[in-house]
C-alpha cells in the first residue's frame, strides 16, 4: 500500500510550493521532512536518494521523484489535473511553463543581493502586468469559462492562483487592471480543497523573509 | 490539411535545437523562418503571434506554440517518443529535465563575460561528469537496455544525445569515464532519421560563435 507522498526540501517555498499546491488542490495529503542545515542535504546526497543531487525530491508511488516540473506533471497526470486530450494538455503546459518563468522572478527575489532588489522588483512587476497578465485576462474573457482551459479544472488554473497570489504580495494593488484575473481568484480560491489550503495552519509556506534568507543560502552554497 | 511545421527563431541553436533534434528524430520534415534583425522579432510580435513575446514559437496543428518545453512535449507524445504509461512518462521527464539542466549551461557559455568563461568551462565539465552522465551511465547499466526507458526509443534518449554532442564540442574526450554512454552514442547516432540529421546539409546548427552572440544580442536587447 503506497503511503502518502513526502517532500524533502526546506522549510520555505522555493520550488517545493507549486508542488504543495498541486497536491493540496487535487486533496492528496502529504507528509514533509525539512532540510535545516547543509549537513541535512549532504545526508541525502550521499544516500543516494537524489538523481542530480537536487531538491525538490517527492518520494511518491515508489519513486524517488526529482525535478519539479517532471514532480509536477506526474501530478497533474495522475489526478487528472492535466486536460483531456493532447491539445488541451499543450495549451496548459504553454501556460504553464510561463507561469514557472514568472514564478522564477517572484521566488528568486527575496535572494536578490540588496543592490539588485529594486531592479529586479521592477522587471518582475513589469513583466506580470505586461507580459503575463493580460495573456491570461485575455484567455478567461475570450471564453467566458471558469477555467483557463478546456473548462475544466486543470493544474494551470492551480499554478496561476498560486501566481497571483504571490504577486499581490509583492504589489497589492497588481491586479487592479484584471476585473477577470480578479473574480478568477475569488472563484478558484474557493474551491473547498484550495480553501483549505489557504487558511492558517496549512502546510503552504509564507513568504521567505529577508532574516532567513542567509539559513537558506547557508544549506544550498 | 496541416502542412509541414514550421520553426520561427533566429539561425542558431539556442532553445531551438533541442525541437529540431526531436523533430528530426521523428522523421517529421520542417520548415524555418530564421529572425536576423530586431525588426523581425518586432513584426512577430506586432502580428501578435508570439503568446508570451518570445521565441521560440512553432506553428504545428493550427496551433502557434511557444515555450520550449511545451513544444518539446507535444511533439514526444503526438510522435510517441514519450513512453507507455505515466511512470515512463516520469522517468523521461526527469532525465530530460537533467540533460536540459546540463545544455542550458553549455548554450549560456558564449554569452558569459570573457573573464567568467574558464570558469564556466570547468563547471559545465564537472557537472556533466559528476552530475549527470553517472545517472545516465547507471541507467544503462541496470537494465541493460539500448534504450534510457521502457526498452524503446524515447525523447529522453534523443535528448541525451544531443546532450553528449555538445558536452564532447566543449571536451572531446569528456565520455571517457562512461563506455556505455559511448555505446549509446555510437547506437543512437545510427538510427537512420537521426543519422541523416547528423550529416552536412540538415538543418541541424552549428555550435555559436562569436559572430552568433553578437547578433543574438543585438536581435533581443541583451
Amino acid at each position: 500500500m503506497a503511503g502518502k507522498p513526502k517532500l524533502h526540501y526546506f522549510n520555505g517555498r522555493g520550488r517545493m510550493e507549486p508542488i504543495r499546491w498541486l497536491l493540496a488542490a487535487a486533496g492528496v495529503e502529504f507528509e514533509e521532512c525539512f532540510m535545516e542545515t547543509k549537513d541535512d542535504l549532504i545526508k541525502l546526497q550521499k544516500d543516494g536518494s537524489l538523481l542530480f543531487q537536487q531538491v525538490p525530491m517527492v518520494e511518491i508511488d515508489g519513486m524517488k521523484m526529482v525535478q519539479t516540473r517532471a514532480i509536477l506533471s506526474y501530478i497533474a497526470a495522475k489526478y487528472n489535473l492535466y486536460g483531456k486530450n493532447l491539445k488541451e494538455r499543450a495549451l496548459i503546459d504553454m501556460y504553464v511553463e510561463a507561469m514557472m518563468d514568472l514564478n522564477e522572478l517572484l521566488m528568486s527575489h527575496p535572494f536578490q543581493p540588496a543592490d539588485k532588489k529594486e531592479q529586479h522588483f521592477a522587471n518582475m512587476v513589469d513583466k506580470a502586468t505586461n507580459r503575463y497578465f493580460p495573456v491570461f485576462e485575455k484567455v478567461l474573457k475570450d471564453h467566458r469559462q471558469d477555467f483557463l482551459v478546456g473548462n475544466q479544472f486543470s493544474r494551470a488554473d492551480v499554478l496561476l492562483l498560486e501566481i497571483l497570489l504571490m504577486a499581490e504580495e509583492c504589489k497589492p494593488d497588481i491586479l487592479a487592471k484584471f476585473p477577470l484575473l480578479q473574480s478568477f481568484k475569488a472563484r478558484i480560491s474557493n474551491i473547498p480543497t484550495i480553501k483549505k489550503f489557504l487558511q492558517p495552519g496549512s502546510q503552504r509556506k509564507p513568504p521567505t523573509e529577508e532574516k532567513d534568507v542567509p539559513k537558506v543560502l547557508k544549506i544550498f552554497y | 490539411m496541416a502542412g509541414k511545421p514550421k520553426l520561427h527563431y533566429t539561425k542558431g541553436r539556442g532553445k531551438m535545437e533541442s525541437i529540431r533534434w526531436l523533430l528530426a528524430a521523428a522523421g517529421v520534415e520542417f520548415e524555418e523562418e530564421f529572425i536576423e534583425t530586431k525588426e523581425d522579432l518586432e513584426k512577430l510580435r506586432n502580428d501578435g503571434v508570439l503568446m508570451f513575446q518570445q521565441v521560440p514559437m512553432v506553428e504545428i496543428d493550427g496551433m502557434k506554440m511557444v515555450q520550449t518545453r511545451a513544444i518539446l512535449s507535444y511533439i514526444a507524445a503526438k510522435y510517441n517518443l514519450y513512453g507507455k504509461d505515466l511512470k515512463e512518462r516520469a522517468w523521461i521527464d526527469m532525465y530530460v529535465e537533467g540533460t536540459t539542466d546540463l545544455m542550458g549551461m553549455i548554450m549560456y557559455l558564449p554569452f558569459q563575460p570573457a573573464d567568467t568563461k574558464e570558469k564556466n568551462l570547468a563547471l559545465i565539465i564537472e557537472r556533466a561528469t559528476t552530475r549527470y552522465f553517472p545517472v545516465y551511465e547507471k541507467a544503462l547499466k541496470d537494465h541493460g537496455h539500448d534504450y534510457l526507458v521502457g526498452n524503446k526509443l524515447s525523447w529522453a534518449d534523443i535528448h541525451l544525445l544531443e546532450a553528449i554532442l555538445m558536452a564532447e564540442e566543449c571536451k572531446p574526450d569528456i565520455l571517457s569515464a562512461f563506455p556505455l554512454l559511448q555505446a549509446f552514442k555510437g547506437r543512437t547516432s545510427n538510427i537512420p532519421t537521426i543519422k541523416k540529421f547528423l550529416q552536412p546539409g540538415s538543418q541541424r546548427k552549428p555550435p555559436t560563435d562569436e559572430k552568433f552572440v553578437a547578433s543574438v544580442r543585438k536581435i533581443f536587447n541583451i
